[in-house]
Formats: C-alpha cells, sequence, structure tokens
C-alpha cells in the first residue's frame, strides 16, 4: 500500500493504456513518455505494463506501508527518501513507513514513480490508467489517497551504474506523414509546419500538445464530419493553430488532421516544456 | 461498391471515406464481418464515425497497403439488421428544449413524442463520452441545429437531438443538443459486457414512460 502524501499538480496512474476501445468512445490513455514508463518497470523487475505514478512538473510524495523497491525515470527531479537525497534512474530500497518525495522536475514535464508489483488499482476495461478526458480508470491522486500494491517479482531489480536520459528537449522536432486531411490547407500551411514557427503552448495537457504560432491556412471551408482520431495526429482548430493528440485524445472529432507523429514519437512532446519551440520534420 | 476513398493515416492507419453515412455503417459491419473470419490483417481499432471508419494499428506496411489497394473494390451489402443487438430505451419526454424542437419540426409537442417513439433507430457511431452513441433513424425534414449556446451541464440519461442525430447523454457533461428527455437507461458502465449499451450497429426503439405524479 502506498499513501499520497503529497498529491503534485496532477499525479496519475499509467500503464499502457487500453485499446480496442475506441469505437465505444473511450481515449487510450497510458504513460505519455512511454519509454520511461517502461524504463522505471524494468528498473524495479516489474514487466512493463505494470502500473506506475506519472507526474506533472511538481512530482509527488507516497508513503510506503511495507518496505518496497521504486525507481524514478522520466523528468529528472530531487529524489528523497524521509528527506534524504536518493537516486534517480535507479532502483531504490525503501524502508517501511518511509516517505518517497519526487521534487520538481529540473527539466522535462513528467516524471514516472515505479514500485516493485505494480500500482495495483482494479483495472478498468483491461487497464489501470486514468484517462483525464473521459475520467475513465482512477481519480487523479489526491492527498490521503491509498493506493494498492501488486506481488513484487521474483526477479531482482535489474543493477545499473547509470540510466542515460535524453537531456532537456530544446527544440521539438518530430517526423510528421501528411494527411488524411492536409488538402483542406493551402501548401504553405505544411511549410508553414516544416519551418518551425511553433512554440508549445502553457495551455496544453494529457489531451494534446497545444501550439502558439502562425495560424495555418485554410483552403476548404465548412466542418468536417466527425471521424475516427489516432494518437499523434496534428488536428487543426479554427483559430489555426495545431494541437497535437496525445493519449487522452478523444476517439472522433471535426476538425480537419494535416498529418500524423508515428506515436513512437511522442515521448520527447510529452517532456517538453512551454515555450519551446515545435519544428516539423515532412515524411512522405 | 463506388466511392470509397482510402487515405493514409500515419504510418498505421487507414481512413475509409464514403459516400453517404448508410454506406459507412455498411462498410463497418462488413469490416467486423471480415474481422470475424480473420480476412483482415491485425488491427487495433476499427472506429466509425459519420462518413468514415478509420483501422488504426495496421502494424504491417506490407497488408496495409494490400488493404488500402483492395478495398475500393470490395462488394459491401447493405445491413439486414438481421443478429443487430436491439434494445428499448424508456423515456419520459419532458426535455426543456421539447417545445422548441416541436417548433422547428413545425408540428405540436406530443407529435414529436409519437415521432420520437415511432422511429426505429440505428447507432451508427460512439464519440464524444463513453458509451455516447449518435443514432439514425430520423428522416432528414428532423434535422435540428445545436443550441447557439452550449449547456455547461447537461444531467446524465439527457435524450437529445443534434443534426440529423439523437443521443443520450451517459453523464454529466457539457452539451448543446436539444434535450427532449430523460431516461434511467445506464447507457455506459465498464463493469458490463459490453460497457455500452449503445454499440455501433445496435438498433434502438424509445418508448414513452409517463413523468411521475408529485408527491
Amino acid at each position: 500500500m502506498l499513501t499520497v502524501v503529497r498529491a503534485g499538480a496532477l499525479t496519475t496512474v499509467q500503464d499502457l493504456g487500453r485499446t480496442g476501445y475506441a469505437h465505444l468512445g473511450v481515449p487510450r490513455g497510458g504513460a505519455l513518455d512511454q519509454r520511461a514508463h517502461r524504463l522505471a518497470n524494468r528498473l524495479v523487475g516489474n514487466p512493463e505494463e505494470a502500473a506506475t505514478l506519472e507526474t506533472t512538473l511538481t512530482g509527488c510524495a507516497v508513503r510506503a506501508g511495507r518496505a518496497v523497491v521504486a525507481a524514478v525515470t522520466g523528468a529528472p527531479c530531487p529524489v528523497t527518501v524521509d528527506g534524504r537525497p536518493a537516486a534517480w534512474g535507479r532502483a531504490l530500497r525503501i524502508p517501511a513507513g518511509a516517505v518517497l518525495e519526487l521534487g520538481t522536475a529540473v527539466y522535462g514535464v513528467r516524471s514516472y514513480l515505479a514500485v516493485a508489483g505494480g500500482v495495483a488499482v482494479p483495472p478498468v476495461l483491461g487497464s489501470r490508467s486514468t484517462d483525464v478526458l473521459s475520467g475513465t480508470g482512477p481519480a487523479p491522486l489526491a492527498e490521503g489517497a491509498r493506493l494498492p500494491l501488486g506481488t513484487p517479482p521474483p526477479a531482482p531489480p535489474v543493477a545499473v551504474d547509470a540510466v542515460p536520459h535524453p537531456g532537456p528537449v530544446r527544440e521539438l522536432v518530430l517526423p510528421l506523414v501528411p494527411g488524411p486531411r492536409d488538402d483542406w490547407f493551402a501548401p504553405e500551411a505544411l511549410r508553414a509546419l516544416a519551418a518551425g514557427g511553433f512554440r508549445v503552448s502553457a495551455a496544453g495537457n494529457r489531451i494534446g500538445l497545444r501550439t502558439e504560432g502562425p495560424a495555418l491556412e485554410r483552403v476548404r471551408e465548412g466542418e468536417l464530419p466527425s471521424e475516427g482520431m489516432v494518437l499523434g495526429a496534428v488536428q487543426v482548430p479554427p483559430d489555426g493553430r495545431p494541437v497535437l493528440f496525445l493519449a487522452d485524445h478523444p476517439t472522433t472529432g471535426g476538425y480537419p488532421v494535416i498529418g500524423v507523429v508515428p506515436a513512437r514519437c511522442l515521448d520527447s512532446a510529452a517532456q517538453t516544456r512551454p515555450g519551446t519551440r515545435v519544428r516539423f520534420v515532412l515524411r512522405g | 461498391m463506388t466511392g470509397l476513398r482510402v487515405l493514409p493515416v500515419g504510418e498505421r492507419g487507414l481512413l475509409i471515406e464514403c459516400d453517404s453515412g448508410e454506406q459507412a455503417e455498411a462498410l463497418h459491419a462488413e469490416l467486423l464481418r471480415r474481422a470475424a473470419r480473420d480476412e483482415l490483417p491485425p488491427v487495433a481499432e476499427i472506429v466509425p464515425a459519420d462518413r468514415t471508419v478509420l483501422l488504426d494499428g495496421l502494424d504491417d506496411p506490407a497488408a496495409r497497403a494490400a488493404l488500402a489497394a483492395g478495398l475500393p473494390r470490395w462488394e459491401i451489402p447493405q445491413p439486414d439488421g438481421g443478429g443487430a443487438r436491439t434494445v428499448v430505451v424508456p423515456v419520459r419526454y419532458d426535455g426543456p428544449d421539447l417545445a422548441e424542437v416541436a417548433r422547428l419540426w413545425g408540428v405540436a409537442p406530443r407529435e414529436v413524442v409519437r415521432i420520437h417513439t415511432g422511429t426505429g433507430f440505428r447507432v451508427a457511431f460512439c464519440g464524444f463520452a463513453p458509451g455516447f452513441g449518435y443514432l439514425r433513424g430520423l428522416p432528414e425534414r428532423y434535422r435540428v441545429p445545436r443550441r447557439d449556446t452550449p449547456r455547461t451541464r447537461v444531467p446524465a440519461g439527457s435524450v437529445a437531438l443534434a443534426g440529423p442525430y439523437t443521443g443520450v447523454y451517459p453523464r454529466p457533461t457539457p452539451g448543446g443538443w436539444q434535450l427532449i428527455g430523460t431516461t434511467d437507461a445506464v447507457l455506459w458502465d465498464p463493469e458490463r459486457t459490453p460497457a455500452a449499451l449503445f454499440t455501433p450497429g445496435t438498433l434502438v426503439r424509445f418508448t414513452e414512460v409517463a413523468e411521475e405524479a408529485p408527491c
């Protein structure tokens, strides 16, 4: 059992998400930085699909009800155990009753806390992820909340000396496959995406990364009949500022999608702070 | 089938665009049929919408290309509704927009109830919120606009109209549809199989229940 001592700005339970329910209007959810989530699990000997905690900028603090093995990955942040500094990016032994705290991210946005055995809240539709769009899955963490833990894996945690981390994202560079609705835009629109005049907006969240910059010019007016949306879709609302869909994106939408960023390239988008430049590299 | 356009979506998706909503419903039924017979490459999501069906998670590029090339030549039968799940939804026609809908339709409010309960609906697709189905069935002349100002909170169970569609709000959310009634039916329950009362292809009828007498 973990007891939440400090919930942080937005801390949620996340795993690899729920697929196969988009036709019922259920977003996939799941860790935004999948690489960091998987790494945290591997460090404590969990399977990669075990549920972790995903923090947002300001970290969180939890008290362990029993001795546990834990690891912190993703956005680098000060890690303490009962106030004493501990390592980021490696397995830590947390004594029973001790408080493990993730401080404010030094850079990046989302840190991941894995505990051996995984966070064992009841799965909903095959996943323990909180999806903030539809409210599916457990509520975001609140102070005093108690989170059950699964049985720790028999395998010992992976021994590593150092985990490399990608470093701060100075410019977010994302491959973009044009379509399916690039024909709704002037040819200059794709060039504008490639030219990189956009910055990450502070208005983004788990649903989408919002951008500020030049408005993309449309050549077709009117509404697009609602159509299915994929992870990584770059949707352009009427204000012309592209929105990059992340894990909690709506399953259907009526604004045209000018292009799609491959899902495997979205981890860095989850760690990019507001104000950072965004540039798209067009793929054929 | 004529008029199918296949658009690539990223590296793993295909968006199949149809001429009409009815054609999209028929294509969706055919895709499910072929998936059940293992005649489709592995796919993570099949998402019908207004006039399209999205296939997502086609991880094998060669299979995706072959499917995209073959789709326009598919023979797609019109679904006859045989084997479709049917649900009956009891409704109190007490919605705040019933009079406005009656005005838009040019009929008396009682006539709205008669027309709505006399119509056979099909769930064309889901979206907006888990378990929110877009139901087709009303004739084109009963199309209504969304409200100019959306409500900040529409109660769960509200039966509503917008465009050509009828829908029922699974949980309280903001919403701009015209509210004509209320149901106690549970539209969404993740513990239930299927979790959604309205799944694409489900046939739906609404029946009128009398308003509860005040105590």
